[in-house]
């Protein structure tokens, strides 16, 4: 008989175990992207994100907070046509962070 | 951890209760779960400490069950409380004290509703009237029964037989607080210590010897939240917030848990049972649990109740190496022995947990 | 009889009024309840948005309210008002004659044991933004011990009801980025996150203080508020909060807390201020005559207001409603 015992997982964040090494390293070429202040233009005006997941915001999150495996799946769906990085208003480049954290 | 910034709160959320001629309403499920505890708070305050508590036995559930499962309105959450605040001034009471902390926050809510919004008073008043031709008067004071037994816990420590001190050792036990959500949650000022550091279980600890663990989860549900486990599909979540509980407060090693709740310690009990089986693991030691007790018991303990009496073989998790480290004697034989010495018969035992 | 202009507080505010009206031939006189002139900002160590040295603009004031009469450790007991102008009994038992007033009273740091679930006074290296900048300039506090990892909380008595202060402080996004920064020129190694509600860049440079806080610091900006403040088993913060922008709640282990605490109404004036007639406003800061034109003024004649006793403000925001309010107090007595 199933009574619904279960151990569902943490939905917290646990910022003291996540592996920060991607997101660092893309740093140091890539000193900007530090400064997205999640304005979500990237977002608003992806061809991608129209139909699909796609945020940019939402990858650099995903990084910072142990979500690398989700960040390179969401990825997938960037066209590369670079309206984002023509719209950023901290004048991130983008479309070469999206290159670097696939390479 | 700056003790003296605790103190400053505890000495500011002081709330006036008397201590004497109370009105006293029982749990709806803790004489199923814990039968000893409410036993030996009547016994404590009426025969040791010689204190007026009286009971009617007209009193009803408060609702408040299915007030928090969503199954009937507040109004007639409302109307059910009105009739025990008629019972209580038909039987000459005007002090208020309940054993279920869901009722005191129902008792609670009510009341400050009734406060703000006057009209609402005065419907239920007609609505208790048309159903019961009943009239109420609203306590002059309310009280949780674990705020008595914080106000007498020092005359409990004088007569007081088995601190809470490892008799081996010498140590104070380690003692974790667990305090019920709608005991100060909701509205801070009517538990004494607030909200944040309750001080109304920490009191006890203090007084009868024992040490206070404040660990991270301290302050997090039990996971019981009527919804989470009354709903077959929402249990993982209550299992999981007790799981976080255990997971914060092990590394700390308590010997015990001390709760004002009716759900709490049945939740921090039982699905200790219930991880052991499917993670292995279990937080006392040598393969023991950690015993989550209420607080009637564990003022019960100090006092020198005989452990069987407080009903304490209804724990899922074995009592006996507690009452080992306190110095209790009490008699296996009797464990399954009901009131005139009837053989009850044993419960099936699990062999993840220990519980003997 | 000279043209006294009594000037309470000896901050910022004060000692800037009291300059100016110096310099158009009235004769201020500072009462300060302290010992020492220079309020809150002399008990700071570097200014936003450049990081400059507080002292060096302490000092030319200090400077410049040379040779005029101050007295301190004093308060007023007890102020009259007649035709003349006002009588005011000090605590030192003298009595002063003014023709006008200059309410110059501050503003009081909210107490950071009212926000109990941050644990300020009960966990060990919970500190507040006061006394990180008294570390900055002392060096000293035994608290901060080569600390890994630093949080800073945004609006602490700030932007909340529960506190019963629904009100923006105004300075403190400013300054919780500026001491992040400087933790980082500290302690080159440590991971420093702030937990904010909304960055409120309002003034110049400060846009370019985030911005280099961000990309040259690598401090970690977290949308989302600090709700609960625990120890762990070694005396570390364990801490609770939302990333709102991921939108997941969030679980981290600090060294080091730092409390960004509000500003208040300096409630130490209260009596003197009721005496004078000025009414509080909504935010419990004294009200003035109007937010635009009347800045300084109040619904009393002769008595006026400048800096932090009518809402936060930024010192350059002080210092030029001080200059104004001379301005004012030189017209009204002008035109008497």
């Amino acid at each position: 008989m199933d009574f619904g015992f279960c151990l569902s997982p943490s939905s917290h964040v646990q910022m003291d175990k996540i592996d920060l090494a991607t997101f660092n390293r893309l740093k140091e070429t890539n000193p900007d992207i530090n400064t997205c202040i999640a304005c979500g233009s990237c977002t608003a005006t992806c061809t991608a994100g129209n139909f699909t997941e796609m945020s940019f915001r939402r990858i650099l999150l995903m990084l910072q907070r142990g979500k690398e495996d989700e960040a390179k799946k969401m990825i997938q769906r960037c066209m590369l046509c670079g309206k984002c990085t023509l719209v950023c208003p901290r004048g991130i480049n983008i479309r070469k962070i999206l290159l670097d954290i696939t390479r | 951890m700056i003790i003296e910034g605790k103190q400053k709160i505890w000495a500011d959320y002081q709330k006036d209760i008397p201590d004497d001629h109370y009105f006293y309403v029982r749990s709806c499920i803790r004489q199923a779960f814990w039968p000893g505890s409410e036993v030996t708070f009547l016994d404590i305050t009426r025969n040791k400490l010689g204190k007026d508590f009286y009971e009617n036995p007209y009193h009803t559930t408060c609702g408040g069950i299915a007030y928090h499962s969503d199954t009937i309105p507040q109004e007639t959450a409302m109307t059910i409380i009105a009739r025990q605040f008629a019972l209580m001034k038909e039987s000459g009471y005007e002090n208020y004290v309940c054993s279920c902390i869901t009722s005191f926050g129902c008792y609670t809510e009510t009341l400050e509703t009734w406060h703000e919004y006057p009209e609402l008073e005065a419907k239920i008043r007609q609505y208790l009237w048309d159903s019961c031709k009943k009239e109420f008067a609203k306590p002059k004071y309310l009280a949780h029964a674990s705020d008595l037994i914080y106000k007498f816990r020092f005359d409990i420590a004088k007569q007081m037989k088995f601190p809470l001190v490892n008799v081996k050792t010498g140590k104070p036990l380690k003692c974790v607080e667990h305090i019920g959500c709608h005991y100060s949650k909701m509205f801070p000022s009517k538990g004494f210590g607030g909200a944040e550091y309750p001080h109304v279980l920490v009191g006890m600890i203090e007084a009868w010897g024992g040490e206070v663990i404040d660990y991270p989860e301290r302050r997090h549900c039990c996971g019981f939240g009527f919804r989470q486990y009354f709903v077959q599909a929402n249990r993982g979540y209550s299992e999981s917030n007790t799981y976080k509980k255990f997971e914060s407060m092990e590394p700390y090693e308590p010997d015990l848990i001390i709760t004002n709740c009716p759900g709490c310690p049945y939740f921090l009990d039982r699905w200790q049972y219930v991880i052991a089986e499917q993670t292995g693991k279990t937080y006392g030691k040598n393969g023991y649990g950690i015993p989550a007790l209420t607080y009637e018991e564990v003022a019960g303990l100090v006092m020198g109740y005989d452990p069987w009496d407080l009903g304490l073989q209804m724990h899922q998790v074995a009592i006996e190496p507690l009452l080992e480290k306190m110095g209790i004697p009490y008699d296996p034989k009797k464990k399954y022995q009901g009131v005139n010495g009837k053989d009850l018969g044993q419960p099936m035992c699990p062999s993840c947990i220990k519980s003997v | 009889m000279k043209e006294n202009i009594l000037i309470i507080g000896g901050g910022a505010a004060g000692m800037e009024a009291a300059t100016q009206l110096k310099k158009l031939g009235l004769t201020p006189i500072i009462i300060e309840k302290s010992d020492a002139l220079g309020g809150h900002i002399a008990q700071w160590d570097r200014l936003f948005p450049a990081f400059h040295p507080a002292k060096d603009v302490v000092a030319p004031m200090l400077e410049s309210v040379k040779g005029i009469d101050v007295l301190l450790n004093t308060e007023v007991n007890d102020i009259q008002c007649d035709a003349d102008g006002f009588k005011a009994v000090l605590t030192n038992g003298k009595t002063i004659d003014a023709k006008a007033v200059v309410l110059a009273t501050g503003f009081d740091l909210f107490k950071a044991e009212r926000k109990q679930e941050y644990g300020y006074g009960i966990y060990n290296n919970v500190i507040t933004s006061l006394e990180l900048e008294k570390f900055f300039r002392t060096g000293k506090d035994e608290r901060i011990n080569n600390p890994k990892k630093i949080g800073f909380v945004h609006c602490v008595g700030a932007r909340d009801v529960k506190v019963g202060n629904t009100y923006c402080s105004k300075v403190c996004c400013t300054t919780a980025l500026k001491q992040a920064c400087e933790m980082k020129e500290v302690f080159p190694n440590a991971e420093v996150y702030t937990f904010y509600m909304d960055l409120r860049m309002f003034g110049p440079g400060y846009e370019d203080l985030y911005l280099k806080t961000q990309r040259d610091f690598d401090v970690k900006c977290i949308r989302g508020r600090v709700c609960e403040v625990s120890e762990n088993m070694d005396g570390r913060l364990v801490i609770k909060a939302e990333d709102t922008l991921f939108g997941k709640p969030l679980k981290m282990t600090l060294d080091l807390l730092v409390l960004m605490c509000s500003m208040e109404k300096n409630k130490s004036i209260d009596k003197i201020q009721q005496q004078l007639g000025v009414a509080n406003n909504s935010d419990g800061f004294m009200q003035n005559r109007d937010m635009y034109l009347g800045m300084n003024g109040t619904a009393k004649d002769g008595v006026f207001v400048a800096g932090t006793c009518t809402a936060p403000k930024s010192l350059p925001d002080t210092i030029a409603e001080a200059r104004s309010v001379a301005v004012e107090v030189f017209n009204y007595i002008n035109n008497k």
